[in-house]
């Protein structure tokens, strides 16, 4: 779980703040509230946790709940590991 | 259309002319038939022409018969008939059947408000040797450019910024806040330009030289203080409304064919510029040409509409075909041209067009630019309407439904939940109330790409606060117009001439010595347009409602109904092969490189290079992704050649301009 989270944090630090500012995003910060992520970047991040991880998303898990903070993400993928396994 | 530059001194000493000279080689690509050249002790105008009326009595610089005032002028004045015939019956004398000695008499008539009798597109500078008076003037909505520096005690003034900067002793340097607006509105809030001592006219502003004073004054602006709000329109006034827009446009489309050359039309396959082919047609006969950009990427091509609108009108076509790598590869050029950096490479499609325009023997086009503004055309009003609508009623679950509906293509957009598109969009109780409202996730959006600045830059921004040099320039009433009138003021004033008329306008077809018209943009259909209820131009969320009542039937119904594609060009895909991970062109490799721009000081070159990494993966899909990545690009285009390779750029483009002129 930690080492998914912290995979999960360097592609977001990466890609959506571009290296910047990290030190301000704590895993639980709100991608939307911190608007952070633009409408296109959460596919963005859909496409990576479903290369990355191996998992598969349906459309409907792709609710905030699931995709809204670092940690969040990091949980949704170890729920849908711990359902294929 | 032309080039125009000069100098007054306002000591009154005498103009170099050697000073003066280095100006109008910068031009040639304006205007490649002709030159001249003026001076009357402390002034000097000189004339790059490119001859459309009057090919050969209108040359210029041009004095009036009494020799009491000369003028250089960049532009149409497309009711010079009947004004020549009004001036004729006061007594005036004309020498030439062209329009610029119109507007000689017209001012020996009317002084400063001269301007308000002309119909037209225009950037001039007329000496009243009498007076001793330098009147420049810029068109009522800012079709043609014109830039003015103080060197000394010179004021020097010239069509585009290069020819200022030839000018012996003006500084070149950045305007680190025109920086800023540009990416955040997407372009210079005018009188600003990238060039800090370099200013632009404003649109329907005039700058007059008297005494050795220089006044900058509003003629003209947008004003919705007229509008129609009244709740209900009735089906009869509706009526009238829509035969009194149509006969206007027919007018203006009309007088816009005004011309002693060919006048063909650029055809994108959405409604606007399929109405005024229709409307030209009819004037024209069979033999009007039109002239369409077409891509590979079908998201992005509207060839279909194109050639349904070819067949069903008949008309002569040529299209040229841009491919990613074409784009990329012309982009340097096309900053040369725009002089200003660019959040999206839409405006090099327009550069390779207007080259086939040339090329095949044309030198005016007519084009569709200002239905979105003024009819009604844009999303962001739709958006504005959603939003404010779904602000009302905060918790409703399906009012975010409009959203996603409202772009359909946008695919990103169409899976994101209601809460997501609620913080996307901005949508809170509160939002409404706020002037900017309509725009602000616009604006917001593209500010992010603040992140991409070097700390000295961020430094130097301090203490400028989201939107107030935005609010700084609203005229008092704006807030008392009802939100759609808002919106298209803020487009109507800011991005119709700071971008869409400029990088994306007259840059890109002067570059090829294309005069571009805008039957949209006759003041009669704009002021029409702005005493018209709002309801007329939207109807509940039918864009360019009375519009299309009005004119559709001239043109195929598929495209009179097509869903609303806004014109948008491939932008990191331009840049960068996804295929093979690599940059298109060595000079994109150049300009982000780490070394380059720590170089160049303006961007911090850590986030650039993730950026740089993500668009190379074929991840940068946003918006905001693709903004910044064009914007740098063209920021460190934009330094390299006219901070570091000034002199160089100068030679080239006097190499490049050896354009054949056009001669019939």
């Amino acid at each position: 779980m930690q080492q998914i989270e912290r995979e999960l944090r360097q592609f977001v630090v990466d890609n959506f703040l571009f290296g910047e500012g990290e030190e301000q995003l704590s895993n639980e910060d709100s991608f939307l509230e911190k608007g952070l992520i633009d409408s296109m970047g959460i596919l963005n991040l859909v496409n990576y946790v479903q290369e990355k991880f191996a998992v598969t998303v349906a459309d409907e898990e792709l609710i905030p709940e699931n995709w809204d903070s670092v940690r969040r993400v990091a949980e949704f993928v170890e729920s849908k590991r711990k359902a294929a396994a | 259309m032309c080039g125009i530059a000069g100098v007054i001194n306002l000591d009154g000493t005498p103009v170099e002319i050697n000073r003066l000279a280095p100006m109008v080689r910068p031009l040639r690509h304006r205007g490649p038939d002709e030159e001249g050249l003026f001076q009357d002790g402390a002034v000097g105008l000189v004339h790059s022409r490119l001859s459309i009326i009057d090919l050969s009595g209108g040359r210029q610089p041009m004095q009036n018969c009494a020799r009491s005032a000369c003028i250089v002028f960049n532009g149409e004045i497309f009711n010079f008939v009947e004004l020549m015939e009004f001036l004729e019956g006061k007594g005036h004398r004309f020498a030439t059947r062209s329009d610029t000695e119109v507007i000689l008499n017209l001012y020996t008539e009317y002084g400063l408000d001269c301007v308000h009798h002309m119909n037209g597109q225009w950037a001039f500078a007329l000496w009243d040797a009498g007076k001793k008076r330098m009147f420049l003037s810029r068109d009522r909505f800012g079709i043609l450019p014109l830039f003015y520096a103080r060197v000394g005690r010179s004021l020097v003034f010239a069509s585009e910024i290069k020819s200022v900067l030839a000018f012996p002793g003006v500084q070149v340097e950045m305007d680190l806040e025109a920086l800023r607006q540009v990416f955040t509105y997407w372009s210079p809030l005018a009188p600003r330009t990238p060039f800090r001592n370099v200013f632009q006219l404003p649109a329907g502003h005039s700058l007059i030289v008297e005494d050795g004073e220089i006044r900058v004054q509003q003629y003209y602006g947008l004003d919705y203080s007229e509008t129609n709000s009244k709740a209900q329109v009735s089906p009869v006034e509706e009526q009238h409304c829509a035969e009194e827009l149509s006969d206007l446009l027919m007018d203006s489309t009309r007088i816009r064919l005004r011309a002693d050359v060919p006048v063909g039309a650029y055809l994108s396959g959405g409604l606007d510029s399929s109405i005024i082919t229709a409307l030209a047609q009819k004037y024209v006969g069979s033999s009007l040409c039109t002239f369409s950009v077409a891509f590979q990427d079908r998201g992005l091509d509207e060839s279909a509409y194109q050639e349904e609108v070819v067949r069903a009108l008949a008309t002569t076509h040529r299209t040229i075909r841009c491919t990613e790598g074409e784009i990329g590869r012309v982009l340097p050029e096309v900053v040369w041209h725009t002089e200003c950096p660019i959040l999206r490479t839409a405006p090099a499609p327009l550069f390779l067009l207007s080259k086939l325009v040339r090329e095949s023997g044309f030198k005016v086009v007519l084009t569709g630019e200002g239905a979105d503004e003024f009819q009604g055309g844009y999303d962001i009003y739709k958006e504005a309407k959603i939003r404010a609508f779904w602000a009302a009623q905060v918790d409703s679950k399906r009012r975010p439904l409009l959203l996603s509906r409202l772009y359909p293509y946008l695919s990103g957009l169409q899976k994101q939940s209601p809460a997501y598109l609620q913080a996307f969009f901005h949508v809170d109780g509160n939002g409404p109330g706020d002037p900017l409202f309509s725009h602000i996730p616009r604006w917001g959006l593209t500010a992010k790409s603040h992140l991409f600045f070097s700390a000295d830059v961020r430094a130097a921004w301090r203490g400028e606060s989201d939107y107030t040099d935005m609010q700084q320039l609203l005229p008092a009433r704006f807030g008392s117009w009802d939100l759609f009138s808002r919106a298209q003021y803020l487009e109507g004033r800011f991005l119709l001439p700071g971008y869409l008329l400029s990088s994306q306008g007259d840059r890109m077809s002067m570059a090829h010595s294309i005069e571009a018209r805008y039957p949209f943009l006759d003041h009669r259909v704009v002021e029409f347009s702005s005493r018209i209820s709002p309801r007329l131009k939207m109807k509940v969320l039918r864009e360019k409602f009375l519009l299309k009542r009005a004119l559709s039937r001239m043109i195929p119904k598929a495209v009179a109904e097509r869903p609303k594609q806004p014109y948008r060009a491939p932008d990191a895909a331009s840049l960068f092969d996804p295929a093979t991970h690599q940059a298109r062109h060595e000079y994109v490799n150049d300009m982000l490189s780490p070394r380059r721009i720590h170089d160049y000081g303006i961007f911090d070159p850590a986030p650039v290079q993730k950026l740089v990494e993500k668009a190379k993966a074929g991840r940068a899909v946003g918006f905001l992704d693709n903004a910044a990545l064009v914007g740098i690009l063209t920021t460190q285009l934009l330094i390299d050649q006219f901070f570091v390779h000034l002199k160089e750029g100068f030679s080239d483009a006097a190499n490049r301009a050896g354009i054949a002129p056009v001669c019939r």
